[in-house]
């Protein structure tokens, strides 16, 4: 569990980050989202002391961050960022290895952690472990700078603007590949983005800061339902809202019993997707499926209430 | 084919031949030696003072090297960025007095021979391999540098496996330029008796044997060249590793 408690940053006597508290449970993603100088990075960036609060703490597992040196901390703590920042005169598997490297892990466990990581993140050990991180593509730098940031099994990861570099169909899919490690590993993650779709998408708790301030925290589904301020609403997106609900409910939730014509979507899907395969196609009605197995069907109706009953 | 192929050995064979068996020459050289006068050096041997020629240079440069880059890693730490301006003008000074005023100012303390080329050369190679260090250590791609603050390897860590080995191809051309500069301007050292190839090229500027002039010159000029060569292509092996690095 991590708790940040009442942590201010002040710069030349106006605090960027203002007395800010939340508790992020582990296993969970957090995604801080705010406007730029809303003071999200520092806010990040104090919780393994790359900048030092002016007061408050932070702690991890019920100990303070305060109580280890700086750079002891950070080795505790994965760390991505924007444009991955590998070293470019180290291989991927060195770059993996960085920080078990200097926990002095022996060289064949560090060896079996890389090859463990590549295939997690489905690059070929055999193919990549010995390239440079020039010779790869920017997903690939991406997926390797997370990789290294998870390396030693840290107790918690940060990650600032982790997809701000990529184009939006790479953004997608590294967004839907971190959520699937995130899953299988049950890593505990706070994330910086300035991106509220980004937000609803992966997190389970979403936290808005605005000027210094933690302006609203909790789930996506509240964020959107009941924004908390007209700032909040604004960056959830006014017209949007309606959409941005119905992509946060599966299908699963609201299957009927019926019929309907044309192709199936899988029940892990989202309304938004269904509502979006009616229009397209012209339906009232969509089929589901379950492993291949038709389940019923989920009407524009059905959708249509449900984007009622939440707003 | 790339030039380099072909020019690259002939240089070091011209070279070699100029050094080891200069009686070769004397052909190509006679023309331009007066009357009757020796055609070839031979009051002692050119491999020799080739070798203490490329001594005096690398021992200076040595020095030069780990004076100019000690002070750039000071001088771009926070501790230690307000004497950047000064360490800059002591280089600059350097590097402004001519070394045949060192010579002259030197001699009275340390004597004739080795020791006042040495003390010029060393200020002479100060300047650019201080300011290539400090261009190297100051233009790191910051997405690296704090990946590597984020993930926990202290201040030395930092230095020593990702600041000086990112910083290397930039610093090594300024130690490029410095030892280039330093293999033409050690011939002057032999006016106080250091031995150097300038004992070949002042002997024939005294006795006018132009021969002996261009004899001397055209093996400083290739030992420059070679050298040149052979650093660039260090540069360019260590740089083919990073080049391309992280996007901004």
């Amino acid at each position: 569990m991590i708790e940040i408690d009442r942590i201010t940053k002040v710069y030349n006597g106006a605090p960027a980050v203002d007395a800010v508290s939340m508790t992020a449970e582990s296993g969970t993603i957090t995604v801080i989202v705010g406007t730029s100088g809303s003071g999200k990075t520092t806010l990040l960036r104090m919780i393994n002391r790359l900048e030092e609060p002016t007061s408050g703490e932070v702690r991890i597992n019920g100990e303070s961050t305060l109580s280890t040196k700086p750079h002891l901390l950070r080795r505790r703590i994965g760390y991505v960022i924007q444009g991955h920042g590998l070293f470019p005169h180290h291989t991927v598997a060195r770059n993996i290895g960085a920080v078990p490297r200097l926990l002095n892990w022996p060289k064949d466990k560090i060896r079996a952690r890389v090859d463990e990581l590549l295939t997690l993140f489905s690059m070929e050990p055999e193919q990549f472990r010995d390239r440079f991180p020039a010779e790869l593509s920017g997903g690939q730098q991406q997926r390797v700078g997370v990789a290294r940031a998870l390396a030693s099994r840290p107790d918690l990861l940060l990650m600032d603007e982790p997809f701000g570099a990529l184009d939006p169909i790479i953004r997608a899919r590294a967004q839907d590949d971190l959520r699937q490690i995130q899953r299988a590993l049950g890593s505990t993650i706070m994330l910086v983005t300035h991106d509220m779709e980004e937000a609803i998408r992966l997190g389970d708790r979403v936290a808005v800061m605005d000027e210094g301030s933690l302006v609203q925290h909790g789930s996506p589904a509240e964020i959107v339902a009941r924004p908390a301020s007209p700032f909040v609403a604004d960056m959830v997106g006014g017209m949007e809202r309606p959409l941005r609900l119905l992509s946060l409910v599966p299908l699963s939730e609201v299957v009927e019993d019926g019929d309907a014509p044309g192709d199936a979507l899988p029940e892990d899907c989202s309304l938004r997707d269904a509502l979006s395969a009616c229009l397209w196609t012209g339906r009232t009605a969509v089929p589901v499926e379950r492993e291949g197995a038709l389940i019923g069907r989920v009407t524009l109706e059905a959708i249509r209430a449900r984007a009622e009953l939440s707003a | 084919m790339r030039p380099g192929i072909v020019l690259r050995p002939a240089v070091i064979l011209l070279l070699l031949a100029l050094v080891l068996q200069p009686e070769w020459f004397e052909p190509v050289f006679a023309p331009l030696a007066p009357e009757g006068a020796p055609v070839i050096y031979a009051r002692s041997s050119l491999l020799s003072l080739s070798l203490s020629h490329l001594g005096l240079v690398a021992a200076a440069t040595a020095a030069a090297t780990l004076v100019s880059v000690t002070l750039a890693i000071l001088v771009t730490r926070e501790a230690g960025a307000a004497f950047r301006p000064l360490s800059r003008t002591v280089t600059n000074m350097g590097q402004t007095f001519p070394p045949v005023a060192v010579l002259a100012l030197t001699v009275p303390a340390l004597g004739f021979g080795a020791g006042p080329t040495l003390v010029a050369l060393f200020l002479y190679g100060l300047l650019p391999i201080f300011e290539n260090s400090i261009a190297g250590l100051s233009t790191l791609p910051p997405a690296t540098i704090e990946a590597a603050r984020g993930l926990g390897l202290n201040r030395r860590q930092r230095l020593i496996q990702v600041e000086l080995p990112l910083a290397l191809p930039v610093i090594l051309t300024g130690i490029r330029l410095s030892v280039v500069i330093s293999l033409g301007t050690a011939t002057i050292g032999s006016t106080v008796a250091a031995r150097t190839l300038g004992e070949v090229i002042i002997a024939g500027l005294l006795t006018s044997n132009t021969a002996y002039v261009l004899q001397g010159g055209l093996i400083v000029g290739l030992f420059a060249v070679a050298v040149y060569d052979a650093l660039t292509q260090l540069e360019a092996r260590l740089a083919r590793r990073s080049r391309a690095t992280s996007t901004p």
